[in-house]
C-alpha cells in the first residue's frame, strides 16, 4: 500500500502531517502562516489560514497538472485572395471557439491565477483526427459549420485550424492562496470540507469542496478537476438555518451542524449533481444537548455533542443518507474526522491528543477502541527556542480571538476549577463576575511569570465558538453579528460598536474591560512583532472573547512548559490518509496492548537506523557464509548424521470426479514427501476414493505437477492441479477443501513441495515468463534454455508455473528484471523483487519486500424492462423474456440482493449504482434501448424500441499481499517495457504506458536499480490510446481507441519520447485492440480475435507495409526479444474438454520465417494475460540440416498452420 | 541482499564435521576405525550418534558395553546442550574436524571426579530428549507469549516440531515454529527474550534472566545491552584488547544487532538464543 498522509493542525496553528509509514509528525515548513483548519484529499490539502483566506496545497505528482487552451482560426476562400481571414459578415470570428459562437483572440487567454504558468507559446495543431495534415494544420469544409476533412476539395470554401497552448499549474507542494471572489463573498470562511471524489467516474482530481462562512452560510466550490485544482467559483447553497460546521464524505454524504444544535443532511447528491438538491433535518443525538460537530465517510456518520460525547449514526448509506438512529460511543472528543475507508480520527477533549479508532472494518464500521497516536514531532527536540518564537507569532496572527480566549480561560480556571475541556466556556452575559476576577488575575500574571503568557491559542476556536454561544438567543445573535467584524480587516462598524483603529475589532460599549488594556498592551508591545498584534490586544473585549471563547486549555495554567510534554492538537483530517483494518501502523509505539497476536514474523518495527541495520545484518550474512566455507565446504564427503525419511501429510477433501455424472465426492488426500537418491526432494500425491464400494486411488508425482491454480468461488474453496497429461486433456484434478484456510495451507504446502522437487527457490529470474488468470492471480514460469529451441522446443504443457502473491490484470516485464503490473482498478504496481505473499506464508515467502495490495473492481447486473402500450416500460416482461434482473447474457437471474462478491476474498465497498459508461451510450437514467432481447442497444429511445435495459455496478474490494509496490498517482490501462538487455544496472530503460484516460506516457528514470522510475513524461496525442508496445531498436507502436495503429517516429535514447505519430491504417474493417513488438516482429490483435503480423518492417521503413492474418480466436499476444510469439487463445479443444483463455506458443519461428508455423498449447483455460518479454535466452543452436525441410514438426499436440486455434 | 529467511536456513543446515574415535581404554576385539560424520549444529548428540554407536559396537564385546557417552579433550559432552553450543563452547578456534572421544564405560577417573555429570550424560531414550526439547520450547514460549502460543497448539503440532528436528526437516519444523516467532506488531517484540549465556570459565551452567527486547522508553535492546546487563565482563573495555568472543552458531554478531531479530533468526529449535562467551584465542 502506498504511503499517504494524515494532516493535523496543532493549537498554535502549525500544520503537521504524519505518514502511514512514518513514526513522527512532520511539520509543514512551507506554511508561511498559521492555519485554523485543514481538509485533505489524497492529492491535495485545503486549509483556512489565520488570514481567513483559503489555501490549497497540491501534492507534487508525476503528472503535471496542465490544461490545453485551444482556439480556432477560420478562413474563407475568395477568388481574389484565395483563402484569407476576410470572412462574410454572417460568418464567425476569425478566431473563435470550436462552435464559432465565441470570439477568442489569442491574447484574450489569461492565466487563471498566479499559480499557473504558460508552458510555451501558441502553436498550430498539425494533426486532424489522428492523422497528420498536409500543411499548417488546415481542415476544409464547404461552409461553416460543416464537416471538415483534411483534404482540400474543389468545393472547399472555408477552412480552419486549431491553435493550442498549454498552461501548467506550478504551485505544487506549497500553500497557494485561492484568489477570493470579490463580488459575492461577504464574510470569511470558518469551516471547510472536501470529498465527493467517489461520486462519479471522473479521474482523480475531481472534488466537492464545501465551506461555511462566519455568518453561517454554506458555499460550494464549482469546477474542481484535475486540470483545474483550484476550482472556478463559489456558489451559495440555500439553507434552512445557519450552519457552523460541515462535513463531506468521499461519496455522496454531506452533513452539517446548525447553530441551534440540529444536524442537516444534503439530499439528492449524485453523479450529475454533486451539489445535491435539498436538506433534510436530523435531531441532535441528545435532546438537551445540541450537536457541535459532525464527520461523515462513505457509509458512516459520527457526531459530537456539546458535552463532548461521541455518537455514531446507525443505518447510513447512500439511499438513506439520514440513517436511522444514534448510538452513544465511549470517549470524550472535541473534534472528529472520518478518513478514507471510513476510518475515524478524533481529538480528545481532555488531552487534545489525536486518537485513531481501531478495528473499523466494512462489517464493523463503529470500530472497537480509541487508540492514541503517540509519535514525536520533528520539531520536538529543538522546541524551546524555535517554537517559543512561533508561538508568539501565532499569537499575533490570531489577533483578537487569541488573547481574549486566554483571558477567559484563565478566568475560568479560577472560578470553575477543573473544568478544563473546550466545551465548558463562558458566556458573558451569564457570568459577569468572572470578568471582575479577570483583571486582577491577569494584571499579575504577565509580570510575575512571563512564561505563562504562552498563548493558549487554538486554531479551532470556531468549534468552541459555537459551543460557547449556545445560550440565550440574544447572545448568540449579538455574537454572530459581531463575528465578521472581529475577523475582517476592513470592517464596517456594526450597530454602534466602536471601531478600533487598525484591525477594526469591535468593542461593545457594555463591557467593562477598559482598565485591563494597558496591561495587555504593555505585554504585547514587549514581544509583539507587528502592529496588528498590538491593536488586537488593545481592543480585546469580553464580547469577542465570548465569541471566540473557547477551548480553555489547561497547559498554561498548570504548567507553562507543558507544551513540551505532548502536542496539543486542534484539527485533524484523514481524507488523504489511506488506512484500513489491514494496515500496520507505527503510530502507537508507546502504548502496549497485548490483545492481539498479529501474524508478522517480518514486522521489525524497531527504531534502528537503516545504516546500522545494514552493518549488523551484513555481518551476519557474511559470517554465516564464512562459517559454511570453514565448517562444511571441505567436508562435503562426510556422511550426514540424519538420514532423510518419508514425511506424510494427510487430510480429507472433495474431488470433482473423473467419471460422469461429474460431481464432488469426499476423498482422502495425502502428500508423501521424501528425499530422492541425490538428496533432491520429491513427493507423490494420493487421492483415495471409493468407486462402487471399491477403494481406489489416483496419484500424481509432485515433480510432474505443472501448476496449482486456486479456483475460489462463493460455494467452494477449490483448486486445480495440472500435469502435462491433464493439460492436454483440459481436465485438471479439481479438489476442494473444507475451509479457505485449509485450502491455503494445502496450496502453500503443495507449492513448496513442487518447487523443492524442481529445485526452484526464491524470487523469479529476470528471464521469467509472467501470466495472469481471469481471477487476477499471478503466475510465473522459469523458461528452460530449450523453450525457444529449433526444431525441438520444450513443449508448452511441460512448463512449470508457480504463483506469486498479488492481484493484477496486466503484467509486463523485460529481461533485466523490471516488472510492472496494472490492477483491475488501473493502479500501477512495480515488482519489488520478492516472492510469495498472498496465502504463501513463512518460508515460501520473502519478507522484506511484500506489501499490502488492494484492488477494486465492479460487479455488474442488468435491469431489463419491456414496453407495453398501457403502462409504458415496466418490469413485467413476456413469459419468454429474460429475468428482469439478470447478468449480461440474460440467462442467469442476478438481483441486487442475491448477487455476491466474486469470491470470499472480495467485499462490497459501495452500494449498487447505475452505470452510465456502457458502450453504446445511455440516456439520463442509464437506460439503453433495443427492439428486443437480445439485440444491440443504443442510448436513446426510438419508435422501434420495445425493450430497454440498464447496467448497475457495485464496487468490491480485495486486500492481499504480494511483492508489488504502488506507482502513484496515475491510473494506467497499458504498459510496456523495452525488452532488450541494458548494458548496466544504471542504464535508463524506456517504459511507456497508456493512462486510464488514454494519454500516452513515458516513464523517466527507470533502471534495474530503480524499476519504479521517477516521473511521467506526457506524450501528446490527438485522441485517446489503449495499447502500446516498445520493441527492439526503440520501435514504439500504439493502438488508438478508434482501433487504428500508430508508429512513433524518432524514438531513441537521446529522444526517449520520439517526435511524432505516424498513422497506420488497421486491417480492413477491423478495429485493432492490442499490439506487441518484439525484435523485428510487430503483432496486433483486433476486436474480433484475429492475430495480425506486420509485413515489410525494415530498419529503414519501420512502419511496414501491410497486415497479414496469422490466426483467429486470439485474445492477446506477446512478442518477445527473440521474436518469439505467445498468445492467449480462446476455444482450445482438449481431449476431455474445451478451454478458453489458453497459453499458446508459436512454433517454427526463425529469423527468415518470423511468422512461425503452428501453435503449441500450454496451460489454460482461464488465462487472461502473458508476457514473454523477459526471456532473451538464445536457445542452443542445433544444426540438423536434414530436418529443416521436414514438416510437420514432431511436437505433440500441435496443429499445422494458421487457423489452427480455431475449431 | 539476501533475505532474512536465508539466515534460518543457514542456521538449520549448519553442520560440524566430526571425527569420532574410540577411547583408548575401551576393550576391543580389533582396532576401531575412526568414524566421520557431519553433525547438525541445531540437534542433540543422542539424536545423531546412532550410526557412531553401531560403528563401534561392531568391534566390541557386548559385555564390555555399558552406555555410550562422549568427551572432548577431557570435557564430557552434555547431551542436552545443542551440538553447536557444545562445539562453540569447547572447540571453536580448533582444527576441524572436531575430534570427539567415544566412551562406553563410566569407570574412568575423569568421570568419577565429576559425578554430577552422570545425570547429564545419562540419556536412556529419545523420549527423554523429546521431553527436554519440548519443555525448552514451552519455557521459551512462557517468556515470549505467556505460553499462549504453545498452549494453543495441538498435540500434533508439538509432534511436528519434534519430528522436524529429529528428522532434520526444515520445512516441517518451521511450518509450526513460525507461529512461535510471531508477536503483536505494536509491541515491537516478544515479552521477554529466551536466552542462555554460557561461559567456559565458570562452574555455573549458564546465565538466564528476564530481559525485554525493547526498553521502557521504547528503545530497541541490542546484544550489547543484554551483555552489559548480564555479563559486563564479556564486553571489551575502552582501548583494551578484546578478551572474549561472543559466539552464536559459530559466528560473532555485532553488538549492535537487535536482540529481537537475533531471537527470531538465530535461536535454536528449542527457541532459546544460546550465546557462548569464550576467551579470545591468544595466538
Amino acid at each position: 500500500m502506498p504511503v499517504s498522509l494524515l494532516w493535523a493542525v496543532d493549537v498554535y496553528g502549525r500544520v503537521y502531517s504524519l505518514s502511514t509509514a512514518g513514526q513522527q509528525w512532520e511539520q509543514c515548513r512551507d506554511a508561511q502562516m498559521e492555519f485554523k483548519r485543514v481538509t485533505a484529499a489524497q492529492q491535495c490539502c485545503w486549509g483556512i489560514a489565520c488570514d481567513n483566506n483559503i489555501y490549497l496545497n497540491v501534492h507534487a505528482s508525476d503528472l503535471p497538472v496542465r490544461y490545453q487552451e485551444e482556439t480556432y482560426e477560420n478562413q474563407r476562400w475568395n477568388p481574389v485572395d484565395g483563402f484569407s481571414d476576410r470572412l462574410l459578415p454572417s460568418d464567425r470570428w476569425q478566431l473563435s471557439d470550436v462552435t464559432g459562437l465565441q470570439h477568442q483572440p489569442l491574447d484574450n487567454f489569461r492565466l487563471p491565477s498566479s499559480s499557473w504558468e504558460w508552458e510555451g507559446d501558441w502553436y498550430v495543431d498539425e494533426n486532424f483526427e489522428g492523422e497528420p495534415t498536409e500543411k499548417e494544420g488546415w481542415s476544409y469544409a464547404i461552409d461553416f459549420p460543416a464537416t471538415y476533412t483534411k483534404d482540400k476539395k474543389w468545393n472547399s470554401c472555408v477552412r480552419r485550424r486549431r491553435w493550442l497552448r498549454y498552461r501548467r499549474y506550478k504551485a505544487m507542494d506549497t500553500w497557494a492562496k485561492i484568489p477570493s471572489q470579490q463580488t459575492t463573498l461577504p464574510d470569511p470562511f470558518s469551516d471547510i470540507s472536501c470529498g465527493g471524489w467517489e461520486i462519479n467516474e471522473e479521474p482523480r482530481g475531481r472534488l466537492s469542496l464545501w465551506a461555511v462562512s462566519l455568518q453561517g452560510k454554506v458555499w460550494f466550490r464549482e469546477g474542481i478537476y484535475h486540470h483545474n485544482p483550484e476550482g472556478s467559483l463559489w456558489e451559495e447553497v440555500p439553507l434552512p438555518g445557519e450552519v457552523v460546521q460541515i462535513s463531506c464524505g468521499p461519496g455522496d454524504l454531506v452533513w452539517a451542524v446548525l447553530w441551534e444544535g440540529q444536524l442537516i443532511v444534503r439530499e439528492g447528491i449524485g453523479r450529475d449533481c454533486p451539489k445535491g438538491t435539498s436538506w433534510a433535518m436530523v435531531d441532535s443525538p441528545s435532546p438537551d444537548v445540541g450537536a457541535t460537530h459532525v464527520a461523515v465517510g462513505v457509509n458512516v456518520v459520527w457526531a459530537l455533542t456539546k458535552d463532548n460525547k461521541v455518537w455514531f449514526r446507525r443505518g447510513v448509506n447512500s439511499h438513506n443518507p439520514c440513517g436511522s438512529g444514534w448510538i452513544s460511543m465511549v470517549g470524550e472528543m472535541i473534534m472528529i474526522n472520518v478518513g478514507l475507508n471510513d476510518q475515524v480520527l478524533a481529538i480528545g477533549s481532555e488531552d487534545r491528543a489525536v486518537y485513531f479508532r481501531q478495528g473499523v472494518t466494512s462489517s464493523e464500521l463503529s470500530g472497537k477502541t480509541w487508540k492514541v497516536i503517540s509519535v514525536p514531532r520533528d520539531g520536538d527536540r529543538s522546541h524551546s527556542s524555535a517554537s517559543a518564537h512561533s508561538l508568539q507569532s501565532a499569537g499575533c496572527y490570531f489577533c483578537g480571538e487569541v488573547r481574549a480566549q486566554s483571558l477567559v480561560s484563565d478566568v475560568e480556571s479560577d472560578t470553575e476549577k477543573g473544568s478544563t475541556d473546550g466545551a465548558s466556556c463562558i458566556i458573558t452575559s451569564s457570568s459577569p463576575e468572572s470578568f471582575v476576577d479577570a483583571p486582577t488575575e491577569h494584571s499579575d500574571q504577565p509580570i510575575e511569570t512571563p512564561k505563562s503568557r504562552i498563548p493558549k491559542v487554538t486554531s479551532d476556536s470556531f468549534i468552541s465558538e459555537l459551543v460557547s454561544d449556545r445560550g440565550p438567543g440574544k447572545t448568540s445573535r449579538e455574537v454572530r453579528s459581531a463575528g465578521p467584524a472581529v475577523l475582517e480587516e476592513e470592517t464596517i462598524p456594526l450597530e454602534g460598536e466602536v471601531k478600533a483603529p487598525d484591525v477594526g475589532v469591535s468593542l461593545s460599549p457594555s463591557q467593562s474591560v477598559g482598565p485591563l488594556d494597558p496591561q495587555w498592551s504593555n505585554v504585547d508591545l514587549e514581544e509583539a512583532q507587528g502592529q496588528q498584534a498590538q491593536t488586537g490586544a488593545v481592543v480585546d473585549t469580553a464580547d469577542t472573547s465570548s465569541l471566540s471563547s473557547v477551548a480553555t486549555f489547561t497547559l498554561a495554567m498548570e504548567d507553562p512548559y507543558g507544551v513540551d510534554e505532548h502536542p496539543m492538537w486542534a484539527w485533524v483530517s484523514g481524507g488523504g490518509c489511506s488506512v484500513d483494518s489491514h494496515t500496520q501502523l507505527n503510530w502507537f509505539n508507546c502504548s502496549m496492548n497485548t490483545s492481539s497476536m498479529v501474524q508478522s514474523v517480518q514486522s521489525m518495527s524497531l527504531s534502528v537506523t537503516p545504516a546500522q541495520t545494514a552493518a549488523w545484518r551484513k555481518q551476519i550474512f557474511e559470517q554465516l557464509s564464512e562459517r559454511t566455507k570453514r565448517e562444511m565446504d571441505n567436508f562435503r564427503h562426510y556422511e550426514q548424521a540424519i538420514e532423510q525419511s518419508v514425511w506424510v501429510k494427510k487430510g480429507t477433501m472433495q474431488w470433482w470426479r473423473d467419471w460422469k455424472p461429474h460431481k464432488w465426492i469426499d476423498v482422502h488426500f495425502a502428500l508423501e514427501q521424501f528425499s530422492g537418491p541425490e538428496g533432491n526432494k520429491d513427493g507423490i500425491l494420493f487421492i483415495y476414493y471409493n468407486f462402487y464400494e471399491e477403494k481406489k486411488y489416483l496419484h500424481a508425482f509432485v515433480n510432474e505437477v505443472t501448476i496449482l491454480v486456486p479456483v475460489l468461488n462463493d460455494s467452494k474453496h477449490s483448486f486445480a492441479i495440472y500435469t502435462p497429461e491433464r493439460t492436454k486433456q483440459r481436465w485438471p484434478i479439481r479438489l476442494s477443501a473444507a475451509t479457505e484456510l485449509e485450502m491455503h495451507d494445502w496450496l502453500a504446502l503443495l507449492s513448496v513441495s513442487c518447487c523443492d522437487s524442481r529445485g526452484i527457490q526464491g524470487p523469479p529470474s529476470k528471464q521469467a515468463i509472467w501470466s495472469i488468470t481471469c481471477k487476477g492471480d499471478i503466475f510465473v514460469s522459469e523458461p528452460s534454455l530449450s523453450l525457444e529451441a529449433m526444431p525441438y522446443p520444450t513443449p508448452c504443457d511441460q512448463m512449470f508455473w508457480r504463483q506469486v502473491g498479488g492481484h493484477l490484470r496486466v503484467v509486463e516485464c523485460n529481461s533485466i528484471g523490471i516488472v510492472w503490473g496494472i490492477g483491475y482498478d488501473h493502479t500501477a504496481w512495480v515488482y519489488t523483487g520478492g516472492y510469495g505473499g498472498g496465502f504463501f506464508q513463512g518460508l515460501a515467502s520473502s519478507t522484506d519486500n511484500i506489501y499490502t495490495q488492494v484492488d477494486v473492481k465492479n460487479v455488474y447486473i442488468y435491469e431489463n424492462q419491456r414496453w407495453n402500450p398501457v403502462t409504458g416500460y415496466t418490469n413485467r416482461g413476456l413469459p419468454t423474456d429474460r429475468y428482469m434482473w439478470s447478468d449480461a447474457s440474460g440467462l442467469h437471474e442476478c438481483t441486487k440482493t442475491n448477487m455476491k462478491p466474486p469470491s470470499p476474498h472480495w467485499t462490497w465497498v459501495s452500494d449498487w449504482t447505475i452505470d452510465y459508461s456502457v458502450s453504446g451510450g445511455t440516456d439520463k437514467e442509464g437506460w439503453q434501448y433495443a427492439a428486443d432481447f437480445p439485440a444491440s442497444y443504443h442510448g436513446h429511445k426510438t419508435m422501434k424500441d420495445f425493450v430497454r435495459r440498464r447496467r448497475w455496478a457495485r464496487k468490491c474490494k480485495l486486500t492481499t499481499t504480494g511483492p508489488w509496490q504502488e506507482v502513484p498517482p496515475i491510473p494506467l490501462s497499458d504498459v510496456t517495457i523495452l525488452p532488450c538487455a541494458a548494458q548496466s544496472s544504471v542504464d535508463v530503460v524506456p517504459l511507456w504506458a497508456i493512462s486510464n484516460k488514454g494519454d500516452v506516457l513515458c516513464r523517466l528514470g527507470v533502471t534495474a536499480l530503480t524499476p519504479a522510475g521517477s516521473s511521467w513524461l506526457h506524450v501528446g496525442t490527438d485522441q485517446p490510446f489503449k495499447s502500446i508496445s516498445i520493441g527492439a531498436a526503440s520501435q514504439v507502436w500504439a493502438i488508438a481507441r478508434d482501433g487504428s495503429a500508430f508508429y512513433r517516429g524518432s524514438v531513441s535514447s537521446q529522444s526517449p519520447a520520439g517526435d511524432c505519430w505516424y498513422h497506420i491504417p488497421s486491417p480492413s474493417k477491423q478495429k485493432l485492440k492490442q499490439v506487441s513488438v518484439g525484435r523485428t516482429s510487430v503483432y496486433t490483435v483486433d476486436e474480433n480475435g484475429n492475430l495480425w503480423y506486420r509485413q515489410g518492417v525494415t530498419p529503414s521503413y519501420p512502419q511496414g507495409s501491410s497486415w497479414e492474418h496469422i490466426s483467429n480466436n486470439v485474445r492477446k499476444v506477446s512478442a518477445g526479444p527473440l521474436d518469439q510469439v505467445w498468445i492467449i487463445a480462446d476455444k482450445v479443444q482438449g481431449s476431455h474438454s474445451l478451454s478458453c483463455g489458453t497459453v499458446c506458443h508459436r512454433l517454427g519461428v526463425q529469423p527468415l520465417e518470423p511468422k512461425g508455423q503452428s501453435w503449441d498449447y500450454g496451460i489454460g483455460g482461464g488465462w487472461d494475460h502473458i508476457t514473454v518479454r523477459g526471456n532473451s535466452m538464445e536457445p542452443p543452436r542445433v544444426h540438423l540440416p536434414s530436418l529443416t525441410e521436414r514438416t510437420p514438426l514432431p511436437v505433440r499436440n500441435t496443429e499445422i498452420n494458421s487457423s489452427a486455434v480455431g475449431c | 541482499m539476501a533475505d532474512d529467511k536465508d539466515v534460518l536456513r543457514d542456521v538449520w543446515f549448519g553442520r560440524i564435521p566430526t571425527c569420532f574415535t574410540l577411547n583408548q581404554d575401551e576393550v576391543t576385539e580389533r582396532e576401531a576405525e575412526p568414524y566421520y560424520l557431519l553433525l547438525p549444529r541445531v540437534s542433540y548428540l543422542p539424536l545423531v550418534t546412532d550410526k557412531v554407536k553401531k560403528h563401534f559396537l561392531k568391534v566390541m564385546k557386548a559385555e564390555d558395553v555399558e552406555e555410550m557417552w562422549l568427551e572432548y579433550e577431557g570435557t564430557p559432552l552434555k547431551w542436552h546442550y545443542p551440538i553447536g553450543v557444545l562445539f562453540d563452547l569447547h572447540a571453536s578456534n580448533t582444527v576441524l574436524p572436531w575430534s570427539i572421544t567415544v566412551h562406553f564405560k563410566f569407570f574412568c577417573p575423569l568421570v568419577a571426579k565429576k559425578l554430577q555429570y552422570r545425570d547429564l550424560l545419562h540419556c536412556t531414550s529419545n523420549s527423554v530428549i523429546e521431553a527436554h526439547f519440548m519443555s525448552s520450547i514451552k519455557e521459551a514460549d512462557a517468556l515470549k507469549h505467556k505460553s499462549q502460543v504453545v498452549n494453543d497448539m495441538q498435540k500434533k503440532d508439538h509432534k511436528q516440531l519434534w519430528m522436524g528436528l529429529q528428522n532434520d526437516k526444515f520445512d516441517q519444523f518451521w511450518a509450526i515454529n513460525r507461529k512461535l516467532m510471531e508477536y503483536p506488531t505494536e509491541e515491537g517484540g516478544f515479552r521477554y527474550i529466551p536466552f542462555r549465556i554460557y561461559q567456559t570459565m565458570s562452574d555455573r551452567p549458564f546465565i538466564q534472566k528476564l530481559f525485554r527486547p525493547v526498553s521502557p522508553e521504547g528503545n530497541v535492546h541490542t546484544l550489547g545491552d543484554l551483555l552489559k546487563e548480564m555479563y559486563p565482563a564479556a564486553l571489551p573495555n575502552d582501548g583494551e584488547q578484546k578478551r572474549y568472543q561472543v559466539v552464536i552458531h559459530g559466528i560473532e554478531p555485532l553488538l549492535e544487532t537487535p536482540l529481537q531479530w537475533l531471537s527470531e533468526h538465530l535461536s535454536h529449535p528449542d527457541n532459546f538464543l544460546h550465546i557462548c562467551v569464550i576467551p579470545t584465542p591468544t595466538d
